[in-house]
């Protein structure tokens, strides 16, 4: 084994990269639980937008019509759970699942045609001055645009959520949805605009994986991503800050067992693909325990069905 | 004078009953209008109409002599219209502050929200701390928070949806004084309530509502209680009443108990000590959210602690599940009907054999079922308790509030227990069952068991008890007979008012007089 082998930079470098995926598709995720719908088809929608916007950027040459394809085909997507949760107050738990099942079929069969075909290098940009610092600069500032806008999503939500009227009214509802009906606010419209962005968020993040991360198309492309956003999202407390963290932690330790594979590590390989999983639960789960519901802060209808009785 | 509100011929059907039926009655401006009826009389239905949460089905509503069908709550308090709920319509896990401005069409920011909230509260004497969490409010400082959403829109009409089912009397006392200043300013308040006594000393007018119909129109306070609760009945009550019995051997002591673990908002019970012997019935009283749920699942055996804290017949019971205690004959009735006395979707023999099984033999020596007997169980709670239902094959969902609870406390008093523990068992029956029920607790305890009733409603506990203790933030009083307690006493010893040191009686009777000076 070298270490030595290792080039530090260039692994933090593309620890941003790695994780980018799973922070869209948790901060989705996040709003949509915070209004109190809980969605488990995560990685139905991503994998549905990884394939949307590969197909897409491939047929356009433009990275940018890929994304934005893949934002409108999760939300699509997600918009089939909204209209059986909502409208037909089925079980969220059994739909969730079943839109991941769907997903990864649907993605499956539209996938045909593009299985083998190289796509586009998206372009990393380049600011003056500042990507040339050394370390910092290809650490932090070097890398493609998406990587800038799920930071900025980030910082967004949780501004919404924290200092708007918007997002006051999101977490009540999530809160409780029967006071928030008395009080004449449209449960079941923000619950459906909360679900479709969460998942244009997953078609974002998906379309990450095949346009940007790896890139081109195979099936079942995502490989879990969309249930390590999920897990992320109640183990970062539903705070948006907290989830990048535990996706940056996550990508990290993914970019350094891949590392530590091509070091000769003398572990099996096997061990070493799990433990991003593993040490990411980990950490999570140590860091939410031994708080009460509050400092949880779990919204106390996630997974309830709301219907108007009177 | 115009009338602020009148309502003409309300009507509100729904599948199978027809909550309003022609209903009309009119406010004038500065009036406390009573709107008096049993539970399922048609009370919500029709303040919810006026409130834009739910459309009649004919009918026409006039606000200021216009006319007035708002489509939903918030063209409502736009109109100047504003509501207290019965449930909070509260967010426990945001702040007072949110929570206000979540009512309001176009809040100010928020730290010029929290200022008009701490102007707002100290002028009607409601002090509240608008950065707390909700979840960590009292009952009674909840309500205020209700309040104070509906007076920062300077509403025209006020309507309350049983304000005072969770206060304590001082608690109440100062929501009067409150109440009686808004009057004088000119606001009008339509008040919900099936208290009568209440009724008669706050309000100047009153609808009666029986079945969905306007039965009288009066003022309160020239009709006696009892003529307006015959109004509201239909039909002569009956108090309950016992023959006085001998007091036999302590049966339940409880000493030194303290919750462990308790839920994010639940309350920790402290060193609750107290004795009940046989063919007493012991009342525990409190404000919702004092340790009531806690203590009936310390009692029951749902949350289980050391030994010796809880002691049946001298037997260290406290770390014995409900079941174990249930073969000895500690049997219990939650306050939850729905989801915790009984299984929802489940029919009443199913519902039986849950609680049954080992008392009344339920099930054979192999662990199969005996569905014989537990139907004949079932059937026997049935006709003892007048339980209104199709047959037993019922899902306990399908029967309405008041008959599953009787048939939720038969259940418990069909199995001879040596002790009963029920939580608010006549919460949200009808008149009629509730002194059914207060009855057959007071035969039971004749026959010589002990019972412990923990309940909200004072004038149900000063009825059944022999003795009285009051729950205040997991605290129990020193239990003290009954017979001869005032409401003053009583209200002392369930902490008076919350946060006395803000708001007391003293300061409300300041309000009434200030009121008073300015309009003799």
């Amino acid at each position: 084994m070298n270490l030595d082998s290792i080039n530090w930079i260039l692994l933090l470098a593309s620890l941003m990269v790695a994780s980018t995926p799973i922070l869209l598709a948790a901060i989705g995720e996040l709003v949509v639980e915070r209004a109190g719908v809980l969605n488990l088809g995560v990685e139905g929608m991503m994998i549905t937008g990884a394939i949307c916007g590969f197909a897409i950027s491939v047929e356009t040459q433009s990275a940018t019509l890929g994304f934005i394809a893949a934002a409108i085909a999760g939300a699509a997507i997600s918009m089939l759970f909204g209209l059986l949760t909502q409208y037909l107050l089925s079980n969220q738990v059994a739909t969730g699942l079943a839109l991941t099942l769907f997903g990864l079929g649907f993605s499956a069969l539209i996938g045909q045609g593009y299985i083998g075909i190289k796509g586009l290098s998206a372009p990393n940009i380049h600011i003056p001055v500042i990507s040339d610092i050394p370390i910092i600069g290809p650490v932090l500032f070097q890398h493609d645009l998406m990587v800038y806008v799920s930071i900025l999503l980030i910082a967004a939500t949780w501004a919404t959520l924290k200092y708007t009227r918007a997002g006051l009214i999101l977490r009540a509802v999530g809160e409780n949805h029967e006071a928030a009906h008395a009080l004449g606010y449209k449960v079941i419209r923000i619950r459906l605009t909360a679900i479709a962005f969460g998942g244009a968020c997953a078609g974002l993040g998906g379309a990450y994986l095949s346009i940007v991360r790896v890139p081109q198309w195979t099936e079942g492309l995502t490989a879990g991503a969309g249930w390590i956003a999920l897990a992320l999202v109640v183990f970062a407390s539903w705070k948006p800050w907290r989830v990048l963290i535990g996706a940056y932690i996550f990508g990290g330790l993914t970019v350094l067992q891949l590392n530590l594979q091509a070091a000769g590590f003398k572990i099996p390989v096997e061990y070493l693909s799990m433990s991003p999983y593993l040490i990411t639960i980990l950490v999570l789960v140590v860091m939410s325990s031994g708080r009460s519901r509050a400092a949880l802060n779990a919204p106390a209808e996630l997974g309830r069905s709301f219907h108007a009785s009177s | 004078m115009t009338d602020l509100l009148s309502v003409q011929g309300l009507t509100k059907a729904y599948p199978g009953v027809v909550a309003n039926d022609d209903v009309s009655f009119s406010i004038a401006p500065g009036e406390i209008h009573a709107l008096l009826g049993e539970n399922g009389a048609g009370k919500s239905t029709l303040v919810k109409m006026v409130y834009g949460l739910v459309k009649p089905d004919t009918g026409k509503m006039e606000l200021f002599g216009k006319p007035f069908a708002p489509p939903e709550p918030r063209s409502a308090r736009a109109a100047g219209v504003a509501m207290v709920f019965q449930h909070f319509s509260l967010f426990e896990a945001l702040t007072v502050a949110e929570n206000v401005g979540l009512g309001m069409e176009n809040p100010p920011p928020l730290g010029q929200l929290s200022r008009e909230i701490r102007e707002v509260s100290h002028a009607y004497g409601l002090p509240l701390d608008p950065r707390r969490l909700v979840g960590d409010l009292s009952a009674g400082e909840r309500q205020r928070v209700e309040i104070v959403r509906c007076l920062l829109q300077d509403p025209k009409l006020l309507i309350m949806d049983e304000p005072t089912s969770v206060l304590t009397p001082q608690e109440v006392e100062i929501l009067f004084a409150t109440l009686n200043k808004l009057k004088a300013e000119g606001t009008s308040i339509l008040y919900i309530s099936h208290k009568l006594e209440e009724i008669r000393a706050l309000c100047d007018g009153a609808t009666i509502l029986r079945r969905g119909k306007v039965v009288a129109s009066c003022d309160p306070r020239e009709n006696s209680a009892a003529e307006l609760a015959e109004l509201m009945v239909g039909e002569a009550l009956q108090v309950p009443d016992r023959a006085p019995g001998e007091t036999g051997k302590v049966v339940l002591t409880v000493a030194g108990l303290t919750s462990e673990h308790v839920d994010t908002f639940g309350t920790k019970l402290q060193n609750i000590g107290f004795e009940v012997r046989a063919g007493e019935v012991l009342g525990i009283g409190g404000v919702a959210g004092n340790g009531q749920d806690e203590l009936l699942s310390a009692l029951s055996g749902e949350t289980i602690g050391s030994p010796e804290t809880v002691r049946f017949r001298g037997k260290p019971v406290g770390h014995l599940p409900p079941n174990a205690r249930r073969r000895l004959g500690m049997l219990s009735a939650p306050e939850e009907r729905l989801g915790h006395a009984a299984a929802p979707d489940m029919s009443l023999v199913e519902n039986a054999i849950l609680s049954g099984w080992q008392r009344q033999k339920l099930t054979s020596g192999g662990g199969f079922l005996r569905w014989g007997a537990a139907r004949s169980f079932a059937e026997e709670i049935i006709a003892a308790f007048d339980v209104r239902t199709p047959g037993a094959h019922v899902a306990a969902r399908a029967l309405s509030g008041g008959n599953l609870q009787k048939f939720v406390i038969g259940r418990e008093m069909l199995q001879r227990p040596d002790l009963l523990i029920v939580n608010q068992p006549t919460w949200g029956v009808d008149a009629s069952a509730a002194a059914a029920i207060r009855q057959a607790l007071l035969d039971l305890a004749s026959a010589g068991a002990a019972v412990v009733v923990i309940s909200q409603d004072l004038d149900e506990l000063m009825e059944v008890s022999d003795r009285f203790a009051a729950l205040n933030a997991g605290h129990l009083s020193a239990p003290k007979p009954a017979r001869g307690l005032s409401m003053e006493q009583i209200g002392l010893m369930l902490g008076g008012a919350h946060d006395m040191d803000v708001a007391n009686p003293d300061e409300a009777h300041h309000i009434i007089e200030t009121y008073e000076e300015g309009h003799p």
